[in-house]
């Protein structure tokens, strides 16, 4: 089922404002900016699937460090290229919606920190995440002594039965300790 | 990808796997083991297939890793157990299998049907392309999770049967899957329900009246949720705001938009009860009002004082429509008698309606109050309890609202600071820094200290002073201007000073220095006002007449609104001539391309001054929250314009939860107590001026409500008994002491319920701690036993 680029129908819209945090008229406005995202040509065809590169065109998205995850997260692509369609593109913008509760928002999360795909955070996930918090340049990215340091102490914190990654339910667990982030993990369009 | 990075390295770890149990060759054609088995771990799922592993020989038979009892040393037990269980060290079946693991597929395993059917038609050989790990290896694989995870799916679906529609819609949400899976379990969770329910319009007629209600009620609703959603006032500045310089920041805003509705509550409720009632029946006109020249405006008198604006304006008369049959008032002589057969005006009297209209305002105002500071504080107090969230901190760090790229830039630098400080710190432990070091500290706090004091200190005396003086002076008509004036004055330049001292004690911590500027300008904004109550309720209040006051409260409400106005007059002056002429100094004089730091703690405070001086000042003079209204309004633009051209944003992290319970909890605690705390001692004690105002020619302004009451009583036998249920109840000690003794008692019970989930969530913890090391116990022996069994019988 998909919905043609040139407008919206009532009944889809109730459908998609029923099954994601997304109001009606945040579902119009992602829909005008997705629909600015594609060609001439796409736009006639029905469920299109936006590639990587021009979904990180969006300004939100621009200069995230984890732009490239968040779109393979949200991607249903077979071809695990990134490419968003719009629902998955609402998918994404729902998981981020002020609205979203805490489990969603921690699950995607997790998801994007997931570097590897493989189900938990090991030593690889969390270096890779600090260096996406750290930035680029080599004055701002931590030394290895540092970034050893700081995953022994994140591992210490974190995981429960000491198996040296963090899972989901981990994951949650120290999330759920921390009140500011339901109000960092949002983007509104 | 990552997978075969991790075969890779599996090869080359193994290595030093197996050497700790006894030396061995390392593995060759990694790649047919995954394959093989795959194809072995989908006969049996269960085992740990090294049937094919021909990486180790020479394992030491007798050496199992862990045994059961004694060998284990507890204290390096834990690294050690962490290390063993890391990745590498695994060969690749066992890793495989770990991966599979419930608590390790618990997320991804909802995405999987989707790409199970995708790829099932092609089975994959090739393991070099799989950055997901469930990308089947072999289609029976596949085939297995398949089943799996249909399995949950029909649970779902099964799950959302027994709910009711929009609960199950609510837990549909709540579920992470893509907006396609949704779809799917919606159609199966609810393909026997009537879907003409959903989106279709046939409904049979017996139905019809009964959808028709509720298909309007939920577009009013949604109607009403669209208005106060688009009311969202200012959505779009601030989303520039917090693209910018995110969330410290937009907290002042957000902060900024609360006040302004509370304030627009409190007008409409005024003027609803209040100022409609008495505007639409003025006063007799006094012919002494004076031509109408600006400066009234700023000064709140002349034509203003007469206005609707101030508490001289009400009148103490009783609105009516008509007149009862019996009344020889003279003031209600003209108008007809009242028919009772006939509709007529129930009387409105405007002073119970004053008192009342302000005591509840007040009510309310305290209940959304508590209730948000209940809320924030629930929220945020767990962060005070741990010593450090290192973990929640990083993974929550990251603060995804900020686009623009020279911010985001700014952010990871912020973070990339923020971490090798406190990796420092951890490494190096507290400096052990020489005593003459810190005597020195020391003394220049006990300094910085006394400096902020003394000059809180003086400026209250200088206030007081300034205000004795102008008591005795000829009244209240040159030098009205100068006492605003100077309080504004203080208030603009001591936070500097301040942030002088802060600067030159050089806080360790940064939330220290945050946490003792806001307490400095707090013990300011407090003593100032007090000193200003003082003047007012303690010396024009207590005797007006002698100094020529005929209406005191008029006069207080025009100090206040005097006070509120010069504050936003220097709060104008300063933002654009303060923050632009800095911005300008450090280009040109200082040559640096930095811009000054919007200080968002000094900046809250000041609209808490603001909104203290509205709370007091709303009894004296009731269209006082209009005033700052405006003023936020304006203030508004004016801020936000200052701070994206002057501005940059902070390089000190800033904890936005915690500084907004902060700043909820001090517009209640001194902010709002402090202002009811005075207009309750007004109500209850001070005598109303005798010939202005609603209560004139009473003994308090408490006593026109008795009056009131008593009135009620005398017409209406239910209030008579509420009235006597009132006297018994709420002025009896007993009763308050019971309710107070039951709140007590709930707290408790609630703090004795709090302590057992500690312990619980404590032996939980340590319960699943004992889980990891059984689990890894199993592995490892099982992995250990294996390739013993494939040493044994090599070619199988």
């Amino acid at each position: 089922m998909g919905t043609t680029a040139s407008q919206l129908g009532k009944d889809m819209l109730s459908e998609y404002q029923e099954l994601t945090f997304l109001t009606k008229q945040e579902i119009l406005l992602a829909h005008k900016r997705f629909t600015e995202l594609l060609t001439k040509d796409e736009k006639d065809l029905p469920n299109n699937r936006v590639p990587m590169e021009r979904i990180l065109t969006l300004p939100e998205l621009k200069s995230n460090p984890f732009r490239k995850r968040i779109c393979n997260v949200f991607s249903t692509s077979e071809y695990k290229d990134g490419g968003l369609t719009f629902e998955d593109f609402l998918d994404l913008l729902s998981a981020f919606s002020d609205s979203a509760t805490l489990e969603i928002k921690s699950h995607y999360a997790f998801r994007i920190f997931d570097f590897d795909d493989d189900g938990t955070l090991d030593c690889g996930d969390l270096e890779k995440l600090v260096n996406c918090l750290t930035g680029e340049t080599d004055d701002t990215r931590l030394t290895p002594e540092e970034m050893r340091q700081l995953i022994n102490n994140i591992l210490e914190e974190s995981d429960i039965d000491k198996d040296g990654t963090v899972n989901l339910s981990e994951f949650q667990h120290v999330i759920s300790r921390s009140p500011d982030f339901v109000s960092s993990f949002k983007i509104v369009l | 990808m990552a997978y075969s990075v991790n075969i890779s390295q599996t090869d080359s770890d193994s290595e030093s796997d197996f050497e700790d149990m006894g030396g061995s060759k390392p593995g060759q054609g990694t790649f047919r083991f995954i394959r093989e088995s795959a194809a072995s771990t989908q006969r049996c799922p269960e085992s740990l297939q090294m049937d094919d592993f021909r990486g180790c020989t020479g394992a030491n038979r007798e050496d199992l890793p862990f045994t059961a009892s004694g060998h284990m040393r507890d204290e390096t037990l834990d690294t050690g157990q962490r290390k063993s269980l890391q990745r590498h060290h695994w060969s690749a079946a066992t890793l495989k299998v770990l991966s599979s693991m419930p608590s390790r597929t618990a997320g991804i395993n909802a995405v999987i049907p989707k790409y199970a059917r995708d790829s099932s038609q092609q089975p994959q050989t090739s393991s070099h392309d799989s950055s997901h790990h469930s990308k089947p290896i072999q289609a029976d694989f596949v085939q297995e999770q398949m089943e799996e995870t249909s399995a949950e799916e029909k649970q779902l679906v099964s799950n959302l049967r027994g709910l009711s529609v929009s609960e199950a819609m609510r837990k549909l949400r709540a579920t992470p899957l893509s907006l396609a899976d949704k779809m799917r379990v919606r159609r199966l969770a609810f393909r026997d329900v009537d879907e003409s329910s959903f989106i279709s319009r046939n409904i049979p007629c017996y139905r019809r009246l009964g959808v028709y209600i509720s298909r309007t009620w939920s577009q009013c609703l949604f109607i009403c949720l669209s208005v106060l959603t688009s009311l969202q006032l200012w959505h779009s500045p601030m989303k520039i705001l917090s693209g910018r310089f995110g969330t410290g920041v937009l907290s002042y805003f957000l902060f900024l938009r609360t006040l302004l509705l509370f304030n627009l509550f409190l007008f409409i409720i005024n003027g609803l009860f209040l100022v409609f009632p008495q505007a639409v029946n003025p006063p007799p006109h006094d012919p002494h009002s004076n031509n109408f020249t600006g400066l009234e405006l700023l000064t709140g008198t002349g034509y203003l004082s007469q206005s609707v604006m101030f508490y001289g304006f009400y009148t103490n008369t009783t609105l009516t429509t008509c007149r009862a049959a019996n009344s020889n008032a003279t003031n209600t002589a003209d108008l007809p008698i009242c028919d009772p057969h006939q509709p007529h005006m129930v009387p409105y009297s405007i002073p119970a309606a004053y008192l009342f209209t302000i005591a509840i305002a007040f009510f309310i105002i305290c209940i959304i109050l508590v209730y948000s500071m209940s809320k924030s504080f629930g929220r945020s107090v767990q962060v005070l309890k741990s010593n450090r969230n290192l973990a929640g901190n990083i993974f929550c760090i990251w603060d995804f609202k900020v686009s623009k790229n020279t911010s985001v830039r700014l952010q990871s630098e912020k973070i990339s600071t923020q971490l090798k400080e406190l990796m420092s710190e951890l490494t190096s432990g507290e400096d052990a820094k020489s005593y003459t070091l810190r005597l020195c500290r020391l003394m220049v706090h006990v300094l910085a200290w006394v400096t902020c004091l003394i000059s809180i200190v003086l400026s209250a005396m200088a206030v007081h002073y300034l205000s004795e003086a102008c008591i005795t002076q000829s009244p209240f008509k040159d030098t009205e201007l100068v006492l605003p004036a100077v309080v504004s004055a203080i208030n603009l330049l001591l936070p500097g000073l301040f942030n002088l001292c802060t600067w030159v004690e050089n806080y360790d911590s940064p939330s220290v220095c945050v946490y003792v500027s806001i307490f400095r300008n707090l013990m300011l904004k407090v003593s100032i006002i007090g000193v200003l109550c003082f003047r007012w309720l303690g010396r024009i209040a207590v005797e007006p007449v002698n100094h020529g006051l005929q209406c005191w409260e008029n006069c207080v409400g025009q100090e206040l609104y005097r006070l509120l106005l010069m504050d936003f007059v220097f709060t104008v002056l300063y933002t654009f001539l303060g923050e632009f002429l800095w911005r300008l100094f450090f280009k040109q004089v200082l040559k640096r391309n930095r811009k000054p730091v919007f200080d968002i703690a000094r900046n809250v405070l000041e609209l808490i001054y603001g909104q203290t001086l509205t709370w007091l000042g709303v009894l004296f003079a009731p269209l006082l929250p209009a005033v700052q209204i405006l003023k936020l309004f304006v203030l508004f633009y004016m801020k936000k314009s200052s701070v994206l051209l002057n501005c940059q944003a902070s390089r000190q992290p800033w904890r936005a939860s915690q500084m907004t319970t902060l700043f909820v909890f001090l517009l209640f605690f001194p902010s709002y107590l402090g202002a009811a705390v005075s207009v309750i001692y007004t109500i209850w004690t001070i005598k109303p001026s005798t010939e202005c105002g609603p209560f004139r020619n009473l003994t308090t302004m408490f006593h026109s409500g008795k009056l009131w009451v008593q009135q009620l009583e005398s017409s209406n036998t239910l209030l008579f008994w509420l009235s006597k249920a009132y006297d018994f109840l709420v002025e009896n000690p007993l009763f308050l002491f019971l309710v107070n003794g039951f709140f007590l008692i709930v707290i408790y019970v609630h703090s004795q319920v709090v302590d057992g989930q500690r312990t619980i969530v404590n032996r939980l913890q340590k319960q699943i701690e004992n889980e990891g090391k059984d689990k890894k116990f199993l592995i490892t022996n099982l992995q250990a036993l294996y390739e013993r069994s494939s040493l044994v019988s090599p070619n199988r």
